[in-house]
C-alpha cells in the first residue's frame, strides 16, 4: 500500500537542471531501503518555481525541497521517507535568512504560492502528465462528458461567452464571440486549431501546460469542436518543445485508446480527432493566418484579413483558433460555471492570467494570478523583489510586441484594458523585470533586433521599416544621433504600426514607443549629453581611475585584456605606490578593471 | 469511452491514489518513525493505518503521515491523531492489530479508543 508520493518536476526547467537523474536516484534509494511497496515516485509538470529547480515535493505532508542534487537523495529517503524526519537543510526557505527552516514547509504556505490562484495550472506539478487516469481522478474529461450529454452547442457557447473569457495569446478577443462567429458558418468541414507556437522571448506558459497537463488541452479542444461543429483539430506546437510534443502525443494516443477522441464519444454520436503539427520556430507563425498557412504545408506568411478564420481559415474552411492557455480555462468554466469564472478578475478581464517571470527578479518562474493583481504584488510579494538590493526600473510585458511599465506605475492593476491604456499590452504573458542597470534604449534595441530577424518579409513596412528603426537605434546608442533622429524614430514607429500587414509588424514598434513615452530623457541623454545613464551602451562609456584613491596594487592592469592600463609617476598622499591610469584610446570597455577594483572602488564608469 | 459511468468508474478507482497529494485531510494520523519507533515496530503500524484508511474509504478526510521521535521512547510505537478544534489524542505501544479499532471507533466513529491511550 502506497503511503507517500514523491513528486519530481519533469518540466523543461527542472529537466535541464537534472531532475531525470534525481528521479533515478530516488527509485534506487527507495528500493535499497525496501520502500518500493510504500513510496511512489511520480514525474509531474512544472511547479512554477523554476529558479529553485530541481524541485521535489513529498506528500502527504507536502514538504517542498528545492535545488535537490542526486547526492541528497539517499538522505531524503532514509531520513524523511523511512524515519519521518524532514531534511531541513534542503527545505525551501523564503524567509530571506540563511538559517535552515524548522520542520516541513508546504508549497502553499510560501510567499510565492500564497497569492496565486491556480486555474490553468491547477494540475501542473500535481498529476503525472503521462497518466490519463490521474487526469480523470482530478475531474478530467468530466466537462467533456457534461457537454456531450447535457448541453447543446449553443449552451456551450453561451457559457463561455458569459464567463467573459478572453484570448490569452495577447489580443484579448472574447473567446465566446469567436466561437459564436464560427458556429453558424456552413461548410463540409470545420477545424479547431490550437496555437502553441509560443515565440515571445522568455515566455513559457503554454509549454508548461502542455508538459504538465496535456489532457486538459485535448478535452478543451474537443469541447470547442462540439460547440462549433468541427470534427478535426490541429495543435501547432514548436519543435523546440520536445518534452511538450512527446507528452501531448502520448496523451492523444491515450485519449484515443479510451475513446475520448475518435468516433461516437460518450455514445453521443459526436466524432472528433486531433493531430499535432510541428512549427520550425518562426515567430511570425504565432500569427493566426501565418500559422494556418504553415499547417497547410506552405511557407509561414500571414495574409490580409478579412476574410477572418471564422469564415475562411484552415484549408479555406471555418476555423476557431485559440491559444493553449485560453483552452486550458474551458473545462473548468464548464464544470464550475460561468459565474464562478466571472467572479475572478476585473470588470472587463475575467479569470486569471499566467505570467512567466523573468529578468532581474529573485523568483523566476511561472505564476498564475487573478486579473487585476498589481505589478507591485507580482514583483515584490510573489517574485520576491529585485536581487542585490537594486531598484526596480520597469517591467516589459508582451515581449517584442509589448511595452514597458515604469516604476511610477507599479500600482497599475494588470489586466487587458489597463495595459493598453498605458501603451502596453498583455501579450502572451512574458514579464521581464528590469532594474536600474538596464538601459531602456538598449532594451528597445534588443527587441527590435528580434523583430528584424523574425519579420517574414512579405510586407514592406515591416520588412524595411523595422530594419530602419534598428539602424536609428544603433545610431543613438553609439552617440551619433540627434534630437531630430528621435522625432524621426517616433514618426517611423507610427508609420509601421499603421501600414503593416499582420500583428508582428503592427506591434513591433511598441517597445520603442513605450520607452520613448516613459524614458524619453534617456534617449535625450544619449543624443545630447552623449551619455548612457544606466552605463550599458559601450560607445558612450568611459572608465577612469581616481588617482587619489588608487593604492597602486596593479590588479586592474593585470585584469585588462587590452593592455590599456599603465602605471603613472604620481603617488597620492598617504599611499606608498604610484597610481594607475587608463588609456581611453586602447580601452575596449569590457569592465574587467571595474570588477577587479571592488574593494578600493577607485575605478568609475560613466 | 461510451458512457459517463465508465468515466466515473475510472475516477473512483484513481481518486484514492491521488488523494494523498491534496493534503486537505481533516484528521491527521501521525506515526512516530524514529529509530526507537522503527525498532519497536512502527512500520507495520504505519502500513496498517495506510491500508485500512484507504480500504475504509477515508482517504479524502484522513491523512496518514509520519514524524521523527515524539519523545516517549519507552511507549513506542506512538501514534498521534489530530483534528482541527479537538485535543490531540496519543496512542502508545501500538501494534498492527490495534489499528483496526482506532480506524473503526476513532477515525470513523469519532470516539477515541481509551484502552490504547497513555494512562496518566
Amino acid at each position: 500500500m502506497i503511503r507517500a508520493h514523491v513528486l519530481i518536476c519533469g518540466g523543461t526547467g527542472c529537466t535541464s537542471s537534472g531532475s531525470q537523474t534525481i528521479q533515478q536516484a530516488f527509485a534506487d534509494s527507495i528500493e535499497a531501503c525496501g520502500l518500493t511497496e510504500e513510496v511512489k515516485v511520480v514525474q509531474t509538470g512544472c511547479f512554477g518555481l523554476c529558479a529553485l529547480g530541481p524541485v521535489v515535493i513529498v506528500h502527504p505532508d507536502g514538504t517542498f525541497y528545492s535545488r535537490v542534487e542526486a547526492e541528497d537523495v539517499p538522505e531524503i529517503v532514509s531520513e524523511h521517507l523511512l524515519k519521518g524526519r524532514v531534511v531541513e537543510r534542503l527545505v525551501y526557505n523564503d524567509t530571506g535568512s540563511d538559517a535552515p527552516v524548522e520542520g516541513s514547509v508546504s508549497l502553499n504556505d510560501t510567499a510565492f504560492y500564497k497569492t496565486q490562484n491556480r486555474v490553468v495550472l491547477r494540475n501542473c506539478g500535481v498529476i503525472n502528465p503521462e497518466s490519463i487516469d490521474e487526469y480523470i481522478a482530478m475531474d478530467g474529461y468530466a466537462a467533456l462528458g457534461k457537454v456531450l450529454t447535457e448541453m447543446t452547442p449553443e449552451d456551450v457557447i453561451k457559457e463561455i461567452t458569459d464567463s467573459g473569457l478572453r484570448g490569452r495569446g495577447g489580443g484579448g478577443f472574447p473567446t465566446g464571440r469567436k466561437w459564436a462567429l464560427t458556429a453558424p458558418n456552413k461548410a463540409p468541414q470545420k477545424y479547431v486549431v490550437c496555437n502553441a507556437d509560443e515565440g515571445d522571448p522568455g515566455a513559457f506558459m503554454d509549454r508548461s501546460v502542455l508538459e504538465g497537463d496535456p489532457h486538459c488541452l485535448i478535452e478543451a479542444m474537443t469541447i470547442a469542436g462540439y460547440a462549433i461543429g468541427a470534427t478535426e483539430g490541429y495543435v501547432y506546437v514548436r519543435a523546440e518543445y520536445p518534452i511538450a510534443v512527446a507528452r501531448l502525443q502520448l496523451a492523444i494516443e491515450q485519449a484515443r485508446e479510451y475513446g475520448l477522441l475518435g468516433k461516437d464519444i460518450f455514445g453521443s454520436g459526436f466524432d472528433f480527432d486531433l493531430y499535432i503539427r510541428l512549427g520550425a520556430g518562426a515567430f511570425v507563425c504565432g500569427e493566426e493566418t501565418a500559422l494556418m498557412t504553415s499547417i497547410e504545408g506552405n511557407r509561414g506568411e500571414p495574409r490580409p484579413r478579412p476574410p477572418y478564420p471564422a469564415v475562411k481559415g484552415l484549408y479555406g474552411m471555418p476555423t476557431v483558433e485559440n491559444n493553449v492557455e485560453t483552452f486550458a480555462n474551458v473545462p473548468q468554466i464548464i464544470l464550475r460555471g460561468a459565474e464562478w469564472f466571472a467572479s475572478m478578475g476585473t470588470e472587463k478581464s475575467k479569470g486569471t492570467k499566467v505570467f512567466a517571470l523573468g529578468g532581474k527578479i529573485k523568483n523566476t518562474g511561472l505564476v498564475e494570478i487573478p486579473m487585476g493583481t498589481t505589478l507591485r504584488e507580482i514583483i515584490d510579494e510573489i517574485g520576491g523583489g529585485i536581487p542585490d538590493g537594486k531598484k526596480f526600473k520597469a517591467a516589459q510585458t508582451g515581449g517584442p510586441s509589448g511595452g514597458c511599465i515604469p516604476a511610477d506605475l507599479i500600482d497599475t492593476p494588470v489586466d487587458y484594458d489597463n495595459l493598453v491604456a498605458i501603451g502596453c499590452m498583455m501579450g502572451s504573458g512574458g514579464l521581464i523585470v528590469m532594474d536600474e542597470d538596464t538601459c531602456m534604449v538598449d532594451m528597445a534595441k534588443f527587441f527590435l533586433e528580434f523583430t528584424v530577424d523574425e519579420s517574414c518579409g512579405k510586407c514592406t513596412p515591416c520588412r524595411v521599416g523595422t530594419k530602419r528603426l534598428l539602424e536609428q537605434l544603433d545610431k543613438i546608442t553609439q552617440g551619433k544621433g540627434t534630437l531630430e533622429d528621435i522625432d524621426e524614430l517616433e514618426r517611423l514607429c507610427y508609420y509601421i504600426k499603421e501600414n503593416s500587414l499582420c500583428g508582428l509588424g503592427q506591434t513591433a514598434p511598441n517597445p520603442v514607443l513605450s520607452t520613448l513615452k516613459f524614458f524619453r530623457d534617456e534617449y535625450v541623454a544619449h543624443v545630447v549629453d552623449k551619455k548612457c545613464p544606466a552605463g550599458v551602451c559601450k560607445d558612450l562609456l568611459s572608465f577612469t581611475i581616481d588617482q587619489e584613491k588608487c593604492i597602486g596594487c596593479g590588479m586592474c592592469a593585470r585584469a585588462c585584456p587590452a593592455d590599456a592600463i599603465s602605471k603613472t609617476d604620481y603617488v597620492a598622499p598617504g599611499h606608498k605606490l604610484p597610481s594607475y591610469t587608463i588609456d581611453t584610446s586602447k580601452c575596449v570597455k569590457c569592465g574587467a578593471c571595474l570588477a577587479s577594483c571592488k574593494k578600493i572602488k577607485a575605478i568609475s564608469k560613466q | 469511452m461510451k458512457s459517463l459511468a465508465e468515466l466515473q468508474a475510472i475516477k473512483e478507482k484513481m481518486q484514492n491514489k491521488v488523494a494523498l497529494r491534496e493534503g486537505s485531510g481533516e484528521k491527521r494520523v501521525v506515526v512516530g518513525m524514529a529509530t526507537c519507533g522503527i525498532a519497536a515496530g512502527a512500520r507495520p503500524v504505519l502500513n496498517a493505518f495506510v491500508e485500512q484508511v484507504n480500504e475504509g474509504g477515508l482517504a479524502a478526510t484522513v491523512t496518514v503521515t509520519q514524524t521523527g521521535c515524539i519523545g516517549l521512547c519507552q511507549f513506542e510505537p506512538v501514534v498521534e491523531v489530530t483534528e482541527a478544534g479537538k485535543e490531540k489524542v496519543t496512542y502508545v505501544k501500538m501494534t498492527a492489530d490495534k489499528v483496526a479499532r482506532v480506524v473503526e471507533e476513532h477515525l470513523k466513529g469519532g470516539t477515541p479508543v481509551a484502552d490504547f491511550m497513555m494512562k496518566a
